[in-house]
């Protein structure tokens, strides 16, 4: 058949087909848009139809893949041409070439709405179809009532009612306010009334998009469905052309009963009766016939009533029918039926007791794990894992894993994850579970995640039986030829940890475990070394007598990793390197990992989002790394020395206020606010979520370096203070009401807060009942707080209540609290925290519980604003000098400062982690220091605090405060105020009373004795100087702070410096 | 509901797109890219269904032509595969007896089908005589314009003669 008079376009589709290449097929695309659009360009000469043919080139040429930018205006005026060749052209090709969010489709509306309010049916049909099928949020408004209007119409035909039935079906979909569900309810009911199949059709579609968003108000609707149904079951009344292969439209029929499935339940017992019938009938009554078509609309009406059956939670009978038939289809040969009997089979897994007659087919899904194609090879699986219980899970993992040596690669990774699951949650004794996970990593170790195997870490940590067995495991796996770098990880870190359990079994001394896993080191990646290097550091420590040979061996490692070029690598080499030299008290640093807290699996998580979307694989990846990284950060923070967390780089900006309390149950709240910027010179890895991981796994050994026993003693008053050992952040607590049994809080809570600003953990509240306890981790403005509640008695405590108050610019999301905390216990509570925007509000935590007949409800306030890794980056400062103004920029001058040594406050701003910058400016007077802050609308965001003073008057500074967002200056230049007018406390003495302000007569302090201080000499370990390294760590205040350098000199900013106007 | 359509070639070449969700050009090309990878590829007895990105792509193969289908995982699989082949049929009677060919030079009356078999992702119309009947009513239209057209132009042609 010849196309109808368009030669040209005929033309150019053979030139195009004639082409011998891709080459030459651009060039002659190439040249047709050339001559195209030169023809657009002098519109005037066009005539009609030379503009409609050179628009379906167009659209020709995009179909084939080329970018069309250009002649879409024309696509579009064609839309409003008089007569209707043009107009459909216009149509058809305008809804192929644009989608919704175009702007040039705005400029057709009030085209496409004459069109349809106009009388010209032809031109109706045009522009519904172009509304149904690109139409958006615009369209839906200004559209949606005209269309309604059509649909409803008695003066319409059938051919343009259909159009304007799923014409609004988009228009919903774009927006479901436009439908006013009141009015509509009749209407839809009425049209279910509908002779026209066609316009049934159409209408049922609309009804599935209405009652999948509110079934409710559709109830009047469910009783005609149902007659639908039977009209089309019975064949009473329907067109020939609307049967299909002898069916009566099963289109309509599977509509139909896809709405029915938005209704919970039928409760007229005579449309129940009468769906069941129909129900029964296409169960029964459906064969397998020869014509593919046939077999395949019967099937697919088969399988909706299937699920419809499913959904109605029907009788026992005809439920286990229903398992009969898909036991059937999951064996037959036609694949599609095949593939389709799995897919039920896992959908009905979810109603209750057809397990065990799902569990009969177990051998025939097996079998279809090793089906040619990989769509069916993807359903058993999915079966596979929802079917997996204790009775079958050594059954099902097994095949898996056998199935995974000879899995296609697309499937692999999924496959590993869930049997990494399985195991893990049916595991019928734990060393089946390291077996299980030991051979998937053998077989599959590029699609095992990290996560998995830090899982079989956390359990063989948490185990004691399991550590011998699984050491001895690890050790079977090295001497296998080639392994795979994730056994090397883990190998290591078990025998690292565990290998001494094995001391005298044969090939299992000290010695030759070292050699058999420093034979892998030249094999293995940086992110695998750190690993490596704690292990002989630990075997090391479990050689005993010592033996020299061994040590100088591992010495000369730790001695070649010393200039490593990676950080990571380089510290533990030093450090280790130095620990392994102190003899005796190596052990207590490098004993064994403490046990992690129970906590949900975090590939099990994994999964979950996984089946929430797979659309996006890679966001959901690294969500899940993330996750995970946080899951098994949280070691036991009261490990032997209870070391500071070692999360690299975090430290919470803090803001708090302080409601204290009078005898009586009035709340007073004397609003004292306080606040604390903390701030950490950082700048961390964004890549690698499993070396964070292994910083913290690893964290107490690493930071207890060399000064760790100039740590210990503040950590130890804290712990002596609180019974629990110490792990809290910046908080405070204050009972707000007290009963007639009142109980009185242990130790001063306003002092315990102020302690807690400055440090991530601590003890926040105690009473003789209770000690809560609170810890901070802070990741930008993201802050996972665990709150510590310990029952300090030997009987429990009854309804535990925690609630927090949030301020308008924190979110926070409190995990359950159990109503009981048993005798000496202690509950964890995580706290998830977000901090939106600059604010120096504090949250309350409302805290209430029952002892014996005393009641008791103290109210603490908490805190966090929000945190601040502090990344200095010169030039980012250098630039801020520069372009800051009001109100980025605000300056004030402070009086009545309560008097404070230079040295002091300089402790004071490092300990807010507002880290000094000396050297910055040549006034020694003068301090400059700088922080990041993160929250949710600043994101990243630096500050800058320059404090003139005067030596002269010690009760005055000017104060200049900038950042890039004018909020997060005033908040900060107002805490900071607030902070040097009132100062609560020195930030070590968490003990010691709060100064009267007039207390101290400060003398001036020249800034060389600032510098004996040893706050103000970590200070001075952070000035530029050293601006030629890479990377560097340093401890500050117990925190632990990565600084990276731009490799910037120093001098190119010192100028920019002095161009502020300085005393 | 279907969130596109494509015909697809056994060469890859592309021979009729239709999005009903809104895909930017460049997700287009990305996604026909994608899926011709994974459909040509497929052996001939395996079944029609493919698991993409949480969707489903329903795909029947007609002689050289794949016709191809996308739709969210818990639509009726089967029911959209005999759309497929419910629009097969009606090209058939249309062009009598289809072929590549056809689809290539009146790829514009292939876009005029589905407008009147799919609207907003969703089938508007079951019976093949029904739209037979519409076809050749534009069909007609498009020819009487032309006529009265031609008529025009003779009559200007020969009042300037």
């Amino acid at each position: 058949m010849a196309l109808s008079g368009m030669r040209g376009l005929s033309v150019f589709i053979s030139d195009i087909r004639n082409c011998p290449n891709k080459d030459q097929e651009r060039l002659r695309v190439d040249k047709e848009l050339g001559n195209i659009r030169t023809r657009f360009k002098n519109e005037k000469g066009l005539t009609p139809y030379e503009k409609k043919k050179y628009v379906w080139k167009m659209l020709y040429i995009y179909m084939l893949g080329y970018d069309v930018d250009f002649g879409h205006m024309e696509a579009v005026s064609l839309i409003s041409a008089p007569k209707y060749p043009e107009k459909q052209v216009g149509y058809i090709v305008t809804s192929s070439l644009l989608n919704e969010n175009h702007d040039f489709l705005r400029l057709a509306i009030n085209t496409v709405r004459n069109d349809i309010i106009g009388r010209n049916e032809t031109f109706q049909c045009l522009a519904l179809t172009m509304v149904g099928n690109i139409g958006g949020r615009e369209f839906a408004e200004s559209l949606a009532a005209d269309v309604q209007k059509l649909l409803i119409s008695s003066s319409c035909r059938p051919l343009v009612r259909k159009k304007a039935a799923l014409c609004l079906l988009r228009l919903y979909r774009k927006n479901p306010d436009v439908v006013n569900i009141d009015g509509w309810v009749d209407r839809m009911a009425q049209l279910l009334d509908e002779r026209d199949i066609g316009v049934l059709t159409s209408s049922m579609s609309l009804l599935v998009a209405l009652v999948s968003n509110n079934h409710e108000a559709y109830w009047s609707c469910l009783p005609k469905c149902v007659k639908v149904l039977e009209r089309l079951a019975r064949n009473q009344d329907i067109p020939q052309e609307y049967t299909y292969y002898g069916i009566p439209s099963p289109w309509l029929q599977v509509k139909a009963m896809r709405a029915l499935q938005y209704f919970p339940t039928i409760e007229d017992p005579n449309c129940r009766r009468s769906l069941f019938e129909v129900l029964q009938r296409i169960l029964m009554g459906t064969d397998v016939v020869k014509n593919v078509n046939k077999n395949n609309a019967a099937h697919a009406v088969l399988f909706e009533a299937l699920a419809l059956v499913m959904h109605l939670d029907a009788e026992k009978e005809m439920m286990s029918q229903c398992v009969a038939l898909l036991g059937k289809f999951i064996a037959v040969r036609e694949p599609n039926i095949r593939y389709l009997g799995l897919e039920n089979m896992t959908r009905m897994l979810m109603v209750t007791d057809v397990q065990d007659s799902i569990k009969r087919h177990q051998a025939q899904i097996i079998t279809s794990l090793k089906d040619p194609d990989i769509s069916i090879r993807r359903r058993a699986l999915d079966l596979l894992y929802g079917m997996c219980d204790i009775s079958n899970a050594k059954d099902i993992v097994e095949e898996l894993l056998q199935y995974l040596s000879t899995a296609d690669f697309a499937m692999r990774e999924e496959l590993s994850l869930k049997a990494a699951i399985l195991a893990e949650k049916f595991a019928p004794d734990l060393s089946w579970y390291v077996d299980v996970i030991l051979q998937l990593i053998d077989k599959a170790g590029d699609f095992v995640s990290d996560d998995i195997w830090f899982r079989v870490v956390q359990f063989v940590t948490n185990n004691e039986d399991l550590q011998p067995y699984a050491a001895a495991k690890a050790r079977e796996y090295l001497d296998k030829p080639a392994i795979h770098e994730t056994m090397v990880k883990v190998s290591a870190y078990l025998l690292g940890e565990f290998s001494h359990l094995l001391a005298r079994r044969p090939g299992c001394s000290p010695k030759e475990i070292f050699i058999i896993i420093h034979e892998k080191l030249p094999t293995v990646s940086t992110s695998t070394i750190p690993i490596l290097l704690s292990t002989y550091a630990k075997i090391l420590m479990h050689t005993q007598p010592p033996d020299p040979e061994l040590q100088n061996q591992i010495w000369a490692i730790f001695n070649k990793y010393e200039s490593c070029i990676d950080a990571e690598i380089q510290q533990r080499a030093v450090e280790y390197f130095a620990l392994s030299r102190k003899g005796a008290a190596v052990m207590d640093i490098l004993a064994e990992m403490p046990k992690f807290p129970e906590r949900q699996s975090a590939l099990i998580k994994k999964a979950e989002v996984a089946e929430v979307d797979s659309a996006d694989q890679s966001a959901i990846k690294l969500r899940a790394q993330q996750q995970t990284s946080n899951a098994l950060v949280v070691t036991d923070q009261h490990s032997a020395n209870g070391p500071p967390p070692t999360v690299p780089a975090v430290g919470p900006l803090t803001l708090v206020k302080v409601p204290s309390t009078s005898g009586n149950a009035e709340h007073t709240s004397e609003g004292q606010a306080l606040t604390q910027p903390n701030g950490t010179l950082t700048k961390i890895d964004p890549q690698t979520p499993s070396e964070d991981l292994l910083g913290d796994l690893l964290g107490p050994l690493a930071i207890e370096g060399p000064p760790g026993a100039a740590v210990q003693p503040q950590q130890n008053a804290v712990s002596e203070v609180g019974g629990v050992p110490s792990a809290v952040d910046g908080a405070a607590i204050v009972p707000v009401g007290e009963y007639s049994n009142s109980v009185q809080p242990i130790g001063n809570i306003n002092e315990r807060f102020y302690a807690l600003c400055l440090k991530d953990s601590g003890v926040l509240y105690e009473d003789p009942y209770i000690q809560i306890g609170i810890k901070a981790e802070w990741r930008a403005q993201h802050g996972h707080l665990v709150l510590f509640l310990g029952n300090k008695n030997t009987s429990p405590l009854d309804s535990v209540q925690a609630l927090v108050l949030p301020p308008a610019h924190l979110k926070m999301e409190l995990s359950l609290v159990p109503e009981t905390i048993p005798p000496r216990a202690q509950v964890q509570c995580p706290l998830e925290v977000l901090n939106l925007r600059p604010s120096r509000d504090v949250a309350v935590l409302d805290f209430s519980y029952k002892f014996g007949e005393c009641e008791a409800s103290p109210s603490s306030s908490s805190e966090q604003i929000s945190s601040a890794y502090i990344s200095v980056c010169r030039r980012v400062l250098s630039s801020m000098e520069i372009s800051f103004r009001p109100p980025l920029k605000l300056q004030e001058v402070v009086r009545g400062v309560r008097p404070l040594p230079l040295a002091e406050m300089a402790n004071l701003f490092n300990s807010f982690r507002l880290m000094i910058c000396p050297g910055l400016d040549p006034n020694p007077n003068n301090l400059v220091a700088s922080t990041t802050f993160y929250s949710e609308s600043t994101r990243a965001m630096l500050c800058l605090i320059r404090i003139e003073t005067d030596p002269a008057d010690r009760t005055q500074l000017r104060m200049t405060v900038a950042s890039g967002d004018p909020m997060l200056t005033f908040e900060l230049k107002e805490f900071m105020k607030e902070q040097l007018v009132s100062i609560p406390t020195a930030p070590h003495g968490p003990t010691a009373p709060p100064t009267p302000p007039v207390a101290q007569v400060a003398q001036p302090t020249s800034p060389v004795k600032a510098l004996t201080d040893p706050g103000a000499m970590l200070a001075a370990e952070w000035s530029f100087e050293d601006f030629g390294l890479v990377t560097r760590k340093k401890s500050v205040n117990g925190s632990f702070l990565v600084l990276v350098m731009d490799g910037q000199s120093l001098a190119s900013f010192r100028p920019n410096n002095k161009a502020e106007p300085n005393k | 509901m279907i969130h596109f359509v494509l015909l697809i070639s056994r060469q890859g070449k592309v021979r009729l797109t239709k999005w009903y969700s809104p895909y930017s050009q460049k997700e287009r090309n990305k996604v026909i890219r994608e899926l011709s990878g994974v459909i040509l590829t497929r052996g001939p007895k395996l079944c029609n269904f493919v698991e993409w990105r949480g969707y489903k792509v329903v795909y029947k193969r007609y002689a050289s032509l794949y016709f191809c289908m996308c739709i969210d995982q818990d639509d009726n699989e089967l029911e959209v595969l005999e759309i497929i082949h419910h629009y097969v049929e009606i090209l058939d009677r249309y062009f009598g007896s289809v072929c590549e060919l056809d689809l290539i030079f009146n790829f514009h009356k292939a876009y005029y089908i589905l407008d009147e078999l799919l609207i907003a992702g969703e089938l508007q119309e079951s019976s093949k005589k029904t739209v037979a009947r519409l076809i050749a009513a534009q069909d007609s239209l498009v020819e009487t314009a032309k006529e009265q057209a031609s008529s025009i132009s003779n009559i200007i042609a020969q009042a300037t003669k």
